[in-house]
C-alpha cells in the first residue's frame, strides 16, 4: 500500500486536547468530529487539509487522554497516516486499534518540511520525501501489530480469533 | 531471574513464569473500566466482534463521570448509551448520578481494585491505581471492547525506572509535589512506554491518598503505568474494603531497571506546573506574582479526603478573595459524605466557594467551570495543555489542593504558609 499527500508540521507533545479538545467530545462521530481535528493546534487545520495529507509531527505525538477520538479525527479528516518522531503510548495502540497507519522516524520527522510532497510505502516502511528527494525509514512495526493491520484493525481480529481460537495472540 | 513488581504481575496474569521488558503478552484482565466519553465507542465495537454477552459482568466497570450530570442533549444519550448496555449485560457496577464518584476516586474507594490486580480502562488515569500495588493502565476504547468480549489485552512488557525519594516530607508537601517535581525533571516524555516505580523513606511513610496522586500522574510522563510497592499502609487501606482476593507483590532487590533517579525531599517546596505542560514546574515561593480567575480543588488526582482535609485546614477563618471563583468538587459521593459529617463543606460554602456533586466538568473543559478568553484557572487537576479548561486562550496552573486554597485566599499563586 501506497500513501501520498502534503506534510503538515507540527511540533513536539502535541497532545489530544489539540487533536481534538474535549468540548466536542460529546459525540463520537468521525465526521462531527473531522471538523475540528487539530483545531486548537491550527485552528485553520479542518478547512486546509485535502485527502492523503500527511501529519509530521515531533517527539510524543498524542500525548495526554486516552480518547480514542483523537485518532478517529485524524482519519476522518482524511489525513493518511501520521509520521512523528514518537508517539504517546495509548495513541499508538489506538492508531493501530481502529486502522490509522503510523510511523515512527525521528529522522523524517526533522527532514521534511511543511508542504513537501510525502509518499510512504506502508508494507516497508519507507518514507520518500518527492520534494527534496530524500527516502527515510521508519521503525519496524512488531510482527503481532503487523497481524491486526491485516486483520483490518482490532475488532475484526479480535472476531476472527474468536472463531478460530487456536489461532491467535502474542505468545 | 530478578524481576520487577511491574514484570512478576504481568507474568502472574499471563501464566508465565517470568516475562521480559520488550515482550509481547496475552494477559487476562482482572477488571475493564469505560466512561461516558470512551464506554460509547466501546459499545459500538463490542457490537461488532459477534458476542452476545461481556466475558464477566461482575468485571465490566460503566462510571458516567466526565459530563455527568448531563451538561447537555448529546451528552445526555452517551450516558444513556452506558445505562441501557449496563441494564442489558446485567453489569454489576455501573455507579448512577448520585451514587457515583470521579472513576479513579471510585474504584479504589469501593474496593473493585486491589494489590496485584491487572486492568485496564478507557480512561488514560487508570494508572491511578497502581498506588496500590496494582498494575493498571490506559488504553483506548476498542481495546476496551476487545477486553469486555475476552477478558484479556495485549500489553508489551515495559521497561522500569525506580525513583527513590529520601528524607522526610516537609509540611505543605504530599504526592502532588512529588511527582509534579518528578515530571520536572525527566519530562512530559521521560517515561514513555514505560513503568515507573515510586519507592524510598519518603513513600513509606506517604498516605495512600498521596500515592493514589502519585500513580495517576505516571501517565504525565508518558509512562504505561505507575507502582507503589504495597505495604503495611496498603494493608490498611484494603482490609476490610476489597471485593476480591487481592496479592503483594514486590521487586527483587537485583530486579533490572532503565534508570534509577534518587531525590532528596527534604527541602522540597510545594510545586506549580506553569503553562501548558506539566513539566514546567517551579518552586511555589518562584511563581511570581500570578493573578487568578478561577481556583479548582477536585478531580482524580487530588478529589479525596485527605486533599480536602488540607485545604480545609489552609482556607479556614478566611474568605475566597473576590476576584475569584474557587470550585470544590469531592471525588465520590462517600467523600461528600464524610466531609459534610466532619464540617468541610460547610466551611468551604462560608469562605464563598462553590461545591458541586462529583464530576470531572471542569478538569477536561467539560462543564462546570469553563475559563474564558484570556483567564486562569489553578487547579488540582493533572494536565494544563492549551484549552484544557476552556477557551484555546486561557491557561491553567497545577499544584496540590493547600496551594490552591492559599491562593483562594489571596487571588493569586501563593504559599500556604502565606495566609497562615
Ligand atoms: S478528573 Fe479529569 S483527569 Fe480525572 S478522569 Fe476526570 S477528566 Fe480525566
Amino acid at each position: 500500500m501506497l500513501l501520498q499527500g502534503k506534510a503538515w508540521k507540527f511540533g513536539a507533545d502535541v497532545d489530544t486536547d489539540a487533536i481534538i479538545p474535549a468540548r466536542y467530545l460529546n459525540t463520537s462521530e468521525p465526521e462531527e468530529l473531522a471538523k475540528h481535528c487539530m483545531e486548537d493546534a491550527d485552528p485553520a487545520f479542518p478547512d486546509k487539509v485535502r485527502p492523503g495529507d500527511i501529519i509530521v509531527a515531533g517527539k510524543n505525538f498524542g500525548c495526554g487522554s486516552s480518547r480514542e477520538h483523537a485518532p478517529i479525527a485524524i482519519k476522518a479528516a482524511g489525513v493518511s497516516c501520521v509520521i512523528a518522531r514518537s508517539f504517546a503510548r495509548i495513541f499508538y495502540r489506538n492508531a493501530f486499534n481502529i486502522g490509522l497507519p503510523i510511523f515512527e522516524s525521528p529522522e523524517a520527522a526533522e527532514a521534511i518540511g511543511e508542504g513537501d510532497e510525502v509518499a510512504v510505502d506502508v508494507r516497508q516502511g519507507v518514507i520518500k520525501n518527492l520534494t527534496r528527494g530524500e527516502e527515510y525509514r521508519a521503525t519496524p512495526v512488531p510482527e503481532f501489530m503487523q497481524q491486526i493491520i491485516t486483520a483490518g484493525g482490532l475488532i475484526n481480529y479480535v472476531a476472527e480469533r474468536l472463531r478460530t481460537p487456536e489461532a491467535g495472540g502474542p505468545t | 531471574m530478578p524481576m520487577t513488581i511491574t514484570e512478576k504481575i504481568l507474568a502472574a496474569h499471563a501464566g508465565a513464569d517470568r516475562v521480559e521488558p520488550g515482550q509481547l503478552i496475552n494477559v487476562k484482565v482482572d477488571l475493564a473500566l469505560g466512561n461516558d466519553i470512551t464506554a460509547p465507542v466501546a459499545i459500538r465495537e463490542f457490537a461488532k466482534i459477534g458476542v452476545e454477552t461481556v466475558w464477566d459482568p461482575e468485571r465490566v466497570v460503566l462510571v458516567p463521570d466526565h459530563f455527568v450530570p448531563n451538561k447537555d442533549i448529546k451528552s445526555a444519550e452517551q450516558a444513556n448509551q452506558l445505562r441501557e448496555f449496563a441494564r442489558k449485560h446485567n453489569l454489576a457496577h455501573y455507579y448512577e448520578v448520585g451514587r457515583m464518584g470521579v472513576e479513579h476516586c471510585l474504584l479504589p474507594e469501593q474496593g473493585l481494585v486491589g494489590p496485584g490486580d491487572l486492568v485496564i480502562g478507557a480512561d488514560s488515569h487508570t494508572c491511578t491505581y497502581g498506588g496500590l500495588g496494582a498494575f493498571s493502565t490506559g488504553v483506548g476504547s476498542t481495546d476496551l471492547a476487545a477486553a469486555m468480549a475476552l477478558g484479556e489485552t495485549w500489553l508489551k512488557v515495559p521497561e522500569s525506572i525506580k525513583f527513590v525519594f529520601n528524607g522526610d516530607l516537609p509540611r505543605w508537601v504530599g504526592g502532588k509535589d512529588l511527582i509534579l517535581y518528578t515530571i520536572g525533571q525527566i519530562g512530559v516524555d521521560g517515561a514513555l512506554y514505560m513503568a515507573m516505580e515510586f519507592t524510598g523513606p519518603a513513600i513509606e511513610k506517604l498516605s495512600m491518598d498521596g500515592r493514589l496522586t502519585m500513580a495517576n500522574m505516571a501517565v504525565e510522563a508518558g509512562a504505561k503505568n505507575g507502582i507503589v510497592p504495597p505495604d503495611e499502609i496498603t494493608r490498611r487501606y484494603v482490609e476490610g474494603r476489597a471485593k476480591r482476593p487481592y496479592k503483594f507483590y514486590r521487586s527483587d532487590p537485583d530486579a533490572r531497571y532503565a534508570a534509577v533517579y534518587e531525590f532528596d525531599v527534604s527541602k522540597l517546596e510545594p510545586q506549580v506546573a506553569f503553562p501548558h505542560l506539566p513539566e514546567n514546574t517551579r518552586p511555589v515561593s518562584e511563581a511570581g506574582d500570578v493573578a487568578i480567575d478561577q481556583v479548582v480543588i477536585g478531580s482524580c488526582t487530588n478529589g479525596r479526603m485527605q486533599d480536602l482535609q488540607e485545604a480545609a485546614a489552609v482556607l479556614k477563618g478566611h474568605k475566597v478573595n473576590d476576584n475569584l471563583r474557587l470550585l470544590v468538587i469531592p471525588g465520590t459521593q462517600e467523600i461528600y459524605r464524610q466531609a459534610l459529617r466532619e464540617g468541610l463543606i460547610e466551611l468551604f460554602i462560608e469562605a464563598g466557594a462553590a461545591v458541586s456533586t462529583p464530576t470531572c466538568g471542569p478538569c477536561l473543559g467539560g462543564h462546570m467551570g469553563i475559563l474564558a478568553k484570556g483567564e486562569r484557572a489553578l487547579a488540582t487537576t493533572n494536565r494544563n495543555f492549551v484549552g484544557r479548561m476552556g477557551h484555546p486562550e486561557s491557561e491553567v496552573y497545577l499544584c496540590n489542593p493547600a496551594v490552591a486554597a492559599a491562593s483562594a485566599v489571596l487571588g493569586r499563586i501563593a504559599a500556604p504558609w502565606e495566609v497562615e
